[in-house]
């Protein structure tokens, strides 16, 4: 049993088995990557699609996939209240990609494509630009410092047809630049957002960052 | 910002494979949707489709109309491009790596190398692995799965039967891939390499899938389906998604009915929501049994 930086970033890291559960939000997109970071760290976890499989949740993670695709299975099958009251009461929440579209307070430019503003819950106080960085052609893999680990190894992000944070607000910390100063990643209070998919690669740090979010003390026994 | 002129940063890199086959990922649980025109395009768009396919005539024209079936002409899937911002897929002829040259260069985000279209070539597909942007390919079986992925293919489908409306040949396909993947689980490391060579597959990605239990890839369902039950017949057999063809706009209600197709993929193992949204979908694309078909007529035979 050891959380150290280095088995989490090869991957290997095994913790306690938790006695909180995680929902993985289920609807579209590369939800079960999340799934199997979290149980390979020990973490329940649970496949969230309807209401009702939201309650006893210590923590939520919105995945990468279509924003578009997502915040309208989220209206249609009645998500879209709960998940706000969900984050009301103080519940942990990370979006990565599309997630973090859903989270997001105002949408920008569409970089490529027709402009759709996609539902979402529109809770942290950023503006993103969906599909900023182009098409597909130039979707893109960078390191990046993680400034909650400064003397640690950069993180591999993995970017695809990913979303850029244009402008964040009051009590959003930035948490990971590109080189060109390109926020990447954010926290305001209980709500995390990373323009990337942690859940892509085999470096757990991100999932042991959101986990702490949830119960500060998680990996640190023995 | 990371276009090959403009690299800020030297440990930036695009068009990798975990890029290539990572946008395949964020398809999963979703449906991918032939459209022929913007407007469809936006039907699509509305109805929750996570990608869309562009092209000019549907599987079952293309079965009507007969004659050279070729990759579709670059200004209409532009303007397809133009109008909505889900990602846009486009097909090329197997073997014919110049239409699949024209469609990176005007930027599509995913290019299917593809049986519906006459091939170009009767040997030879075309090397994926020189292509910044990333190939679906069509498969029958594991050994077709896996030289397609030795390709290049960063993401797979089962053929299926395209243009009939009967999911007879996606779920023969699918149970063929899946099932000689479980085979392949319960065998012995020493029988691998005569398994490789018997399935015509690379050896290395037989050990590969043999320890990941399934494709390296992603892999989607296609060819035939035509309901909400169909979709959810196929992810329940255990694909990642499913791509609809001609099932949507051939059929009375198409709005409607790719709605419907999008949540039963969501919701594929509860019947009960399976039967809500079932219902009044008006009627189905035609159709055509594939067993009434000859084996010239079939799409599914073309690929090597």
């Amino acid at each position: 049993m050891s959380i150290s930086p280095q088995n989490l970033i090869l991957g290997t890291a095994q913790a306690e088995t938790t006695d909180f559960k995680i929902g993985v939000l289920a609807l579209q997109g590369d939800f079960l990557e999340h799934v199997n970071v979290l149980r390979q760290l020990g973490v329940q976890a649970v496949e969230v699609r309807l209401p009702a499989d939201i309650a006893g949740l210590a923590g939520l993670i919105i995945p990468g996939g279509e924003s578009t695709t997502i915040g309208k299975l989220a209206i249609q099958f009645g998500l879209v209240e709960p998940l706000r009251d969900f984050i009301k009461n103080g519940r942990p929440v990370w979006g990565t990609c599309a997630g973090m579209i859903f989270l997001a307070k105002d949408i920008g430019a569409t970089g490529s494509g027709g402009h759709v503003e996609p539902p979402r819950l529109a809770t942290m106080n950023i503006r993103v630009n969906r599909n900023a960085f182009g098409r597909q052609v130039d979707s893109f893999e960078a390191d990046i410092p993680l400034a909650f680990a400064p003397h640690e190894p950069p993180f591999r992000a993995v970017f695809i047809r990913a979303p850029r944070i244009e402008a964040v607000g009051e009590g959003v910390e930035i948490l990971a630049k590109l080189s060109d100063g390109t926020p990447v990643a954010a926290r305001q209070g209980h709500l995390l957002v990373t323009a990337f998919h942690p859940e892509l690669t085999n470096d757990w740090r991100w999932h042991a960052y959101f986990l702490k979010m949830v119960q500060p003390n998680w990996g640190t026994k023995p | 910002m990371t276009t090959e002129n403009n690299v800020p940063n030297s440990n930036e890199e695009s068009g990798t494979w975990r890029v290539k086959v990572g946008l395949a990922q964020m398809l999963k649980g979703g449906v991918i949707m032939d459209v022929v025109t913007p407007e469809h395009a936006k039907i699509a768009e509305e109805a929750g489709a996570c990608a869309v396919m562009a092209l000019e005539r549907v599987p079952a024209d293309i079965r009507v109309t007969g004659g050279v079936a070729r990759m579709s002409d670059p200004a209409l899937i532009q303007r397809i491009m133009a109008t909505v911002s889900i990602p846009v897929m486009a097909k090329a002829r197997i073997g014919h790596f110049v239409e699949a040259q024209i469609l990176q260069a005007i930027g599509v985000d995913y290019v299917d190398e593809s049986e519906v279209l006459t091939p170009a070539d009767e040997r030879y597909h075309i090397n994926k692995h020189i292509f910044k942007i990333p190939f679906v390919c069509g498969c029958r079986n594991l050994g077709e799965a896996l030289r397609r992925i030795g390709e290049g293919a960063a993401m797979i489908r089962t053929k299926g039967e395209a243009g009939t409306g009967d999911v007879v040949e996606a779920v023969r396909h699918a149970r063929t891939v899946l099932g000689d993947i479980r085979r392949l689980q319960s065998m012995p490391d020493e029988e691998l390499m005569t398994f490789a060579k018997e399935i015509g597959a690379p050896y290395e990605l037989v050990k590969e899938t043999k320890q990941l239990g399934r494709l390296p890839v992603v892999n989607f369902a296609a060819g035939g389906i035509a309901t909400p039950a169909d979709a959810a017949l196929m992810m329940q057999l255990g694909v990642d998604g499913v791509f609809v063809g001609s099932g949507i706009f051939k059929s009375g209600n198409p709005a409607k009915r790719a709605k419907a197709i999008v949540e039963a993929v969501t919701h594929f193992n509860n019947p009960t929501i399976l039967a809500e949204i079932s219902k009044d979908l008006g009627e189905p694309m035609v159709g055509i049994s594939v067993s009434s078909l000859s084996e010239k007529e079939t799409l599914a035979s073309r690929g090597w």
